[in-house]
């Protein structure tokens, strides 16, 4: 069951005209006559590309959902404006239907493909994870998606191929703030991980979240989910997959690389220059909310062994 | 014009509406929580009160080129309320980091002071507006004399600082920190015209 009864959900989650409007652009016809997102049948996954899917419900972590609202209107979407407000506002802006990804470099079958093709005969499954900003807030969030290394094998890597790089859209006609002079980000976005790290149960590609297609300005349709790492790893809308011999470069990264490394793990006691890292504030906060302790990893110690003997002050 | 005492009165409900439509919503924000400010509240009022506190310094150092531009000298008797409404702004900001964020833990203050930068300069645009706002008075200023004249300079040095905090903040986007920028560099230069006509013409004389 992936729709929570109507009995259960507060008014604070239930999703506001506005935003549903917007949404409507990239749900298929039956589901957009449906009034409220609460109103759609348990277990469907609306969207047209990706036609009706069955979700297996994920697993509660003792913590309580961000509410919808909140994590589907305060991001940090830097194509969409500076402000976190930006991305809910412009985002439906973005064409996400037709979209293609291209999968290429060290892969025995690389191919631009259809995201609908792309996502055919791979099971979906919700995962209940902590998200943990670098700039000191988390939210806990049900997304949908399904392990990154299902979607790799489907193309081969090939032996020699270390890491994966990834890349979002860049259309600046409908990304206002690829067009703004005054961003001091390199367009078009890109990350990078391990492919040890990708290849880590953990490690998904997000469809969906509470129970519905993902928003665009969550990083429709297509996005990493890395919880163990600062959330600007996550990549948004990503268009290209590259599977790669050498470190490919990421984004913060370049623009400030004393503060962004490439493995941007979240560590509770690497201070990050403007935020103290000890401590985070989890959304929706009080007036008067105390910030809780992060943990290593975001509390998600099964990846450590990823990272055995290495020195993660010096490989932050 | 009105009289004098009718445009402060004007001027004080305007500059205090920013204040009054914040502590409305910090109000309905208690009563219920997520309504009003957002997921981050502490971080809206810290944002509010600073981009408020900023646009008031600013405006502060444009009464003069505007009394000069508009030809209206008796605008300057405004000024004191401008600025001190500006620090009245800033004072906020800090006291919603000092109680809110830093939960009133000198060590924190102290240690963010020390490790980042922003923060310092923005402790120091503040600490400098402190002596201008204690001697406002008619009364301080009688006593200081020209002195006074000399001491309300550091209205200079703490707009450039309060900039200096907003741009080292800026993450994605150099926007505000331009647009600001931009009128900061607009406010000087008035004035470096202003003293160079000043002096041309003393020496014509
Ligand atoms: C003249 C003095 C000051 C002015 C004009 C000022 C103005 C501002 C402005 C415009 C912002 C950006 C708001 C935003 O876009 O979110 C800001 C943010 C901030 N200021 Fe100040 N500020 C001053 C002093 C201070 C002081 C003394 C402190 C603390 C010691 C401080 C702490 C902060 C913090 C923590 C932020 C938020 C940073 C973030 O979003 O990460 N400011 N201030």
């Amino acid at each position: 069951m992936l729709i929570k009864p109507a009995s259960d959900i507060k008014p604070s989650e239930i999703t506001p005209e506005s935003v549903y409007r917007s949404r409507r652009r990239f749900m298929a016809e039956s589901f957009a006559a449906a009034g409220t997102a609460a109103a759609l049948p348990a277990g469907a996954l609306p969207a047209a590309w990706l036609g009706q899917r069955e979700v297996r419900p994920g697993q509660p972590i003792g913590e309580d959902l961000t509410p919808e609202r909140d994590a589907t209107r305060y991001n940090n979407f830097y194509e969409f404006g500076a402000d976190k407000g930006d991305p809910a506002a412009h985002a439906h802006e973005m064409t996400v239907d037709p979209w293609t990804v291209n999968v290429t470099g060290a892969v025995a079958k690389p191919g631009r493909i259809d995201i609908g093709a792309l996502l055919s005969g791979i099971d979906l499954e919700e995962r209940i994870y902590r998200l943990r900003c670098v700039e000191a807030w988390s939210m806990v969030i049900p997304w949908i998606g399904f392990p990154v290394k299902k979607l790799l094998d489907k193309f081969e890597p090939a032996g020699d191929a270390k890491y994966v790089a990834f890349k979002t859209l860049h259309r600046p006609a409908e990304m206002r703030g690829q067009r703004s002079l005054a961003s001091s980000i390199d367009w078009p976005y890109v990350e990078g991980l391990r492919l040890d790290e990708a290849n880590h149960p953990l490690a998904i590609f997000a469809v969906g979240m509470y129970g519905k297609v993902l928003p665009n300005q969550n990083g429709a349709p297509l996005r990493l989910v890395v919880p163990w790492k600062y959330g600007f790893k996550s990549i948004k809308s990503i268009v290209e997959i590259r599977l790669t011999e050498l470190r490919p470069p990421t984004t913060w990264n370049l623009s400030q690389p004393r503060e962004y490394g490439f493995y941007s793990n979240v560590n509770p006691n690497v201070d990050h220059p403007r935020w103290s890292q000890a401590t985070e504030k989890r959304l929706p906060a009080g007036i008067f909310a105390s910030r809780i302790k992060t943990r290593m990893f975001n509390g998600y110690d099964e990846v450590a062994g990823l990272y055995a003997g290495m020195d993660l002050s010096r490989h932050f | 014009m009105p009289p004098l005492g009718a445009q402060k009165a004007v001027l004080f409900v305007l500059l205090g509406l920013p204040l009054g439509l914040l502590g409305w919503d910090v109000w309905g924000e208690l009563a219920e929580p997520g309504s009003t400010l957002g997921p981050d509240p502490q971080e809206a009022m810290l944002h509010r009160l600073g981009t408020w506190g900023l646009r008031f310094l600013l405006l502060t150092l444009a009464v003069s080129p505007l009394a000069r531009l508009l030809r209206r000298p008796e605008l300057v008797r405004l000024r004191r309320q401008v600025g001190l409404w500006a620090f009245a702004y800033v004072l906020a900001h800090f006291t919603v980091y000092l109680t809110l964020l830093a939960g009133l833990d000198p060590t924190v203050l102290l240690g963010d002071v020390y490790k980042r930068p922003y923060i310092t300069v923005g402790l120091g645009a503040l600490l400098a507006l402190v002596p201008l706002a204690v001697t406002s008075t008619r009364g301080w200023q009688r006593r200081l004399g020209r002195r006074w004249k000399a001491l309300h300079r550091l209205i200079h040095p703490a707009a450039i600082a309060a900039w200096i905090h907003l741009l080292w903040l800026s993450k994605a986007s150099y926007q505000d920190a331009i647009v600001y920028g931009l009128v900061l560099a607009a406010l000087f230069g008035e004035r470096i015209a202003f003293a160079l006509r000043r002096r041309a013409a003393k020496a014509a004389r």
